[in-house]
């Protein structure tokens, strides 16, 4: 019954999304404005159904209802409670609906927030908004039903994939979607935007928190993905290039560059075009990468043979979003005319050139990601377009950009002197050039790209410094004073030095683990030790281990730095019978500076375990840079931009508030 | 599931996870000479893992990585510098292997495309910036400066 | 300038007759380097409890399959009965080359289901797998007279496989 209500409430959902844009289209063609009224109420009725509905799959998986295929193929009564809970999204089609629920999430959201919004911007947003929910959960019904029913029902589910039994991968597709579903209200407030024939600075304002709620999230998101990936995978990295992580880089990318350029929108109301078409980037290539390479093209051909009308579904909607969008665009965008102009050396030019770079950037990971493909259709001949070709072309440039990290948040709106700036930020320029050479002195290996990194990061961290004590005026007013000053600093501008000193820090850790690495594979009996520099490795023993749902083989490992003792650790390879399947566990014994990082592989006969033992410097920080990052992103939400919109054009707003 | 199904499954599992993969003769997983060592490690992470998902062979677990892992150390051991490695493993399994693509016919678009993507959206944007910013002359205003001095204070920049 | 804003919806129609495109293609499917190249040279031992080993001098002078397999790759069970089908019919010899298998365990596999093979090498490092591009078992490969890879097939052999394609090249190169 359970499921035939979730499947009942997700084709009401359906109609009302459906019957909501529909609506909203013809009463502001009519000039009927009651459609305001109801559009807050259809979103928020949207987002409890699917709520509702999601809660039923739910149910479904916490009392293993077998008579229900996806509860059946993806679950098994002996699995642990939580993993029951996380498998909902665990597989195609529970993971669509949670896609929808965030989507309506948002939308809901969206109209319980939206006050002193120009009543018929919001309304356009939510009928976009509900056109998007119609197109999802019609593809959930038609394509990909979480409730179809199966029958006979088995005794016994088919397990989760045992890839999936982790709490960091139970939490990653959650933050990751939450990223690119947030992409959505923007996309929609840019076509809304679009068909209104008008964007200003208000529209960057009302836009901005909603941008940098979905950025912070993928932000997130793409962490979790990379530390899952680095201790969980335990293939060694925390990051390979390959598809599916593209596929998270690519609207992350777009987003950083769109959160950028709204600023300058907001704070000047020029590069409106720009903002506006980056809008409609963000999402669809949030899209791309939820469906076209998780699911459909790149990495399982054989899921779009099996499934051929999901990937045509996908497709149709992909094509029809973006494709509206951008003819709309190409058709209303020369309504967008810019007020604010500015000098070649200000803020705003240092931040088209972060516009520029980033989306070359994430041109260049779309090629790359999309060029095999494209290539295999054109002719017989296969390419594979690894790390490497990113390290070559990716690396050089954004790292160039990083350079105007320190510079850009100091120069003047309008018109900057380069002068005084250039002497306010010669320590760091000689802070850069120390740590750069000391670096270059201290490596064993790749001490170029070492030196560079470790420059680079300095220069970003040192020159942030130097900025926030300029703002705050630190030791040249009493201290006192200063505080109020820090006080008094927006929010938006504490998330932008706190975020880029994360990128610092980012920097400096992907140095470490990139430049500094050293590794070491070797079979090892129990007993044999394995050198590396000052470490000592030793396998001190390997141990079958039964758990609940697996079966362990563990390689206990001690490691010793010099005379130093650093403990034990052990790597484990599982094995689940269910799925016949086998993982690895990585083991990771970290510390502020390195992280030892160990796996076992398959036992070879007579010559032992192979064991790959990696040494990666700074890796412990990847994570805090990252945490950083998302922080700042987070401080920024928090700043509604209160002062100015106090002190900017007053009249001016009332009259388009009256419109 | 009863105890004695368990109790197979969990024999069958014993039996795979510990069932012995034959072992490669000749150079083993570590080269004795720490340069050439270092060399093949580079190079693991130059060649592609035919049968996996977009994984290097120095990564990747799979056996035929393990026995390309091995033609690279045979290679290197027979004196090859790192081009002729790669070479030797692009001659029998072509472009595919190689995780950085070759410059050649079919990826001098992918090459150029970063050089591209600067230059034309470089142009495009300074002509942008180059022609609205004629403006600031002749579209001064006194409103407009008291503004950006007004934004500039508040981010703590007077 | 009003053309400029048109770009992205071009740029975007293009890509999506790529993607249109893309979407019938199989990326996994690797062509073959050794196809119309000489084999290489080789010259393994016979698998245990077996007379004739393999070398690539025996592939010369006659059209002949080459085909990898191993006692261990589930798959190459079920195209089993199809090789020991055109090793009855007579139309082609078959050369095994046993990929990676314990010792005995190639020979014991072959002892219970049949031996369709004129002559089996052992390949028990792996090593020659290479010089073939090997990507998995089983592959077979089609050699002509001249000891020239003709053609790869990457699996298992169909019945179809064997009628439309592997046959007629076969009757094609002998009549040659």
């Amino acid at each position: 019954m359970i499921a035939e209500l979730g499947q009942f409430l997700l084709i009401l959902a359906f109609l009302v999304a459906l019957l909501q844009s529909g609506l909203i289209f013809l009463g502001l063609r009519t000039g009927d404005t009651a459609v305001f009224g109801f559009a807050r109420a259809g979103a928020i009725a949207q987002f409890v159904l699917v709520g509702a509905a999601f809660a039923c799959l739910t149910w479904l998986f916490a009392v293993s209802d077998f008579s229900v295929l996806v509860v059946a193929d993806n679950s098994h009564s002996e699995k642990p409670f939580i993993y029951k809970l996380t498998g909902v999204w665990g597989n195609h089609e529970g993971s669509m609906l949670l896609w929808c629920l965030m989507l309506t999430g948002y939308t809901g959201v969206l109209a319980w927030t939206a006050n002193g919004i120009a009543p018929r911007l919001i309304t356009l947003t939510f009928a976009v908004q509900s056109m998007i929910t119609a197109a999802f959960t019609a593809f959930l019904l038609f394509t990909s039903n979480p409730f179809a029913r199966l029958w006979p029902a088995p005794a016994d589910g088919n397990d989760l994939n045992p890839l999936l039994q982790d709490p960091g991968l139970a939490s990653h597709p959650p933050m990751l979607y939450a990223g690119y579903v947030g992409f959505s209200i923007t996309f929609s407030f840019a076509v809304a935007a679009l068909i209104e024939g008008r964007a200003d600075a208000r529209w960057a304002r009302i836009v901005r928190p909603w941008a940098l709620a979905a950025w912070t999230f993928l932000t997130i998101g793409i962490l979790l993905g990379a530390s899952w990936a680095y201790f969980e995978l335990g293939w060694g990295g925390w990051w390979a290039w390959d598809p599916v992580e593209n596929a998270s880089l690519m609207p992350w990318l777009a987003g950083t560059a769109f959160i950028h350029s709204l600023r300058v929108m907001e704070k000047r109301d020029t590069l409106k075009a720009w903002t506006i078409l980056l809008a409609l980037m963000a999402f669809p290539l949030s899209l791309v990468g939820t469906f076209l390479v998780r699911s459909v093209i790149i990495t399982s051909v054989h899921a779009f043979a099996v499934y051929p009308e999901r990937g045509v579904f996908i497709l149709a909607i992909l094509a029809v979003v973006v494709g509206g969008a951008l003819a709309l665009y190409g058709w209303r965008a020369n309504c967008l005319k810019p007020t604010g102009v500015f000098s070649e050396i200000s803020r705003e030019s240092s931040l088209v050139v972060n516009n520029l770079v980033l989306a070359a950037a994430c041109a260049l990971v779309f090629f790359g990601t999309f060029y095999p493909l494209f290539v295999t259709t054109v002719s017989d001949e296969t390419l594979t377009i690894g790390a490497p070709f990113y390290n070559a072309t990716f690396n050089p440039l954004v790292g160039t950009l990083l350079i105007l990290v320190p510079i850009s948040g100091m120069l003047a709106w309008k018109r900057a002197k380069p002068g005084p700036l250039l002497r306010q930020l010669a320590p760091a320029a000689i802070a850069m050039l120390a740590a750069g050479i000391i670096a270059f002195a201290l490596a064993d290996h790749d001490r170029l790209a070492g030196a560079m990194g470790t420059a680079l990061a300095v220069w970003i961290a040192v020159g942030l410094l130097i900025d926030l004590k300029s703002r705050l005026k630190l030791f040249d007013i009493p201290l006192a004073a200063s505080l109020a000053r820090a006080r008094n600093l927006p929010l938006g501008i504490w998330g932008m030095i706190v975020a880029h000193f994360g990128v610092g820090i980012l920097v400096l850790a992907i140095t470490g683990v990139s430049a500094w690495k050293t590794e070491s594979r070797s079979f090892m009996q129990p007993g044999d030790s394995l050198t590396m520099g000052q470490y000592e490795i030793v396998l001190e023993g390997v141990s079958r281990v039964d758990r609940d749902n697996f079966i362990a083989e563990e390689g206990l490992f001690h490691v010793y730095y010099g005379e130093r003792d650093l403990g034990s650790l052990a790597a484990e390879r599982r094995f689940y019978p269910v799925r016949g399947m086998s993982t690895t566990e990585s083991a990771v014994q970290g510390s502020a500076l390195r992280d030892v990082y160990i796996t076992i592989g398959e036992p070879v006969a007579t010559r032992g375990w192979p064991v790959h033992v990696y040494i990666y410097p700074l890796a412990f920080w990847l994570w805090v840079g990252g945490a950083i990052i998302s922080l700042g992103g987070a401080l920024s939400i928090a700043d509604r931009g209160r002062r100015s919109l106090l002190s900017r054009k007053p009249a001016a707003e009332q009259v388009q508030v009256a419109e | 599931m009863t105890r004695f199904q368990t109790f197979i499954i969990s024999l069958i599992a014993a039996l795979v996870i510990t069932m012995p993969v034959l072992a490669a003769p000749g150079p083993d997983e570590t080269l004795e000479d720490p340069q050439l060592e270092a060399r093949a490690m580079e190079l693991y992470g130059q060649l592609r893992c035919v049968v996996c998902q977009s994984q290097a062979i120095g990564y990747s677990d799979a056996p035929l990585a393990g026995d390309m892992r091995f033609v690279v150390r045979e290679r290197l051991l027979a004196g090859d510098s790192d081009a002729e490695v790669l070479d030797y493993m692009q001659d029998r399994y072509g472009d595919y292997v190689l995780m950085m693509p070759p410059l050649q016919a079919n990826t001098i678009f992918l090459w150029a495309l970063p050089f591209l993507l600067l230059l034309v959206g470089g142009a495009i944007a300074f002509a942008y910036v180059r022609r609205q910013s004629a403006q600031m002359e002749t579209a001064f205003s006194a409103e407009e400066d008291a503004q950006i001095e007004a934004l500039m204070r508040e981010e703590g920049r007077e | 300038m009003r053309l400029l804003a048109f770009l992205p919806l071009a740029l975007f129609a293009a890509m999506a007759i790529y993607f249109a495109m893309g979407l019938r293609e199989d990326p996994s499917v690797l062509p073959s380097q050794l196809v119309d190249e000489a084999l290489p040279d080789f010259d393994l031992p016979p698998i245990e409890g077996y007379q004739l080993g393999l070398s690539d001098d025996d592939l010369h002078g006659e059209v002949s399959l080459v085909n990898y397999f191993g006692s261990w790759c589930p798959p190459c069970l079920i195209e089993h009965p199809m090789l020991m089908q055109i090793s009855r019919s007579g139309v082609v010899p078959i050369y095994g080359i046993d990929w990676k298998d314990e010792p005995g365990a190639g020979a014991r596999w072959l002892e219970r289901h049949g031996n369709p093979y004129v002559r089996i090498g052992d390949d028990q490092s792996g090593r020659l797998a290479i010089e073939f591009g090997l990507t998995g078992a089983p592959e077979t490969f089609v050699v002509d007279r001249e000891g020239r890879v003709r053609y790869r097939h990457i699996g298992i052999i169909t019945e179809e496989d064997w009628e439309e394609t592997l046959r007629p090249l076969v009757l094609d190169l002998q009549s040659q």
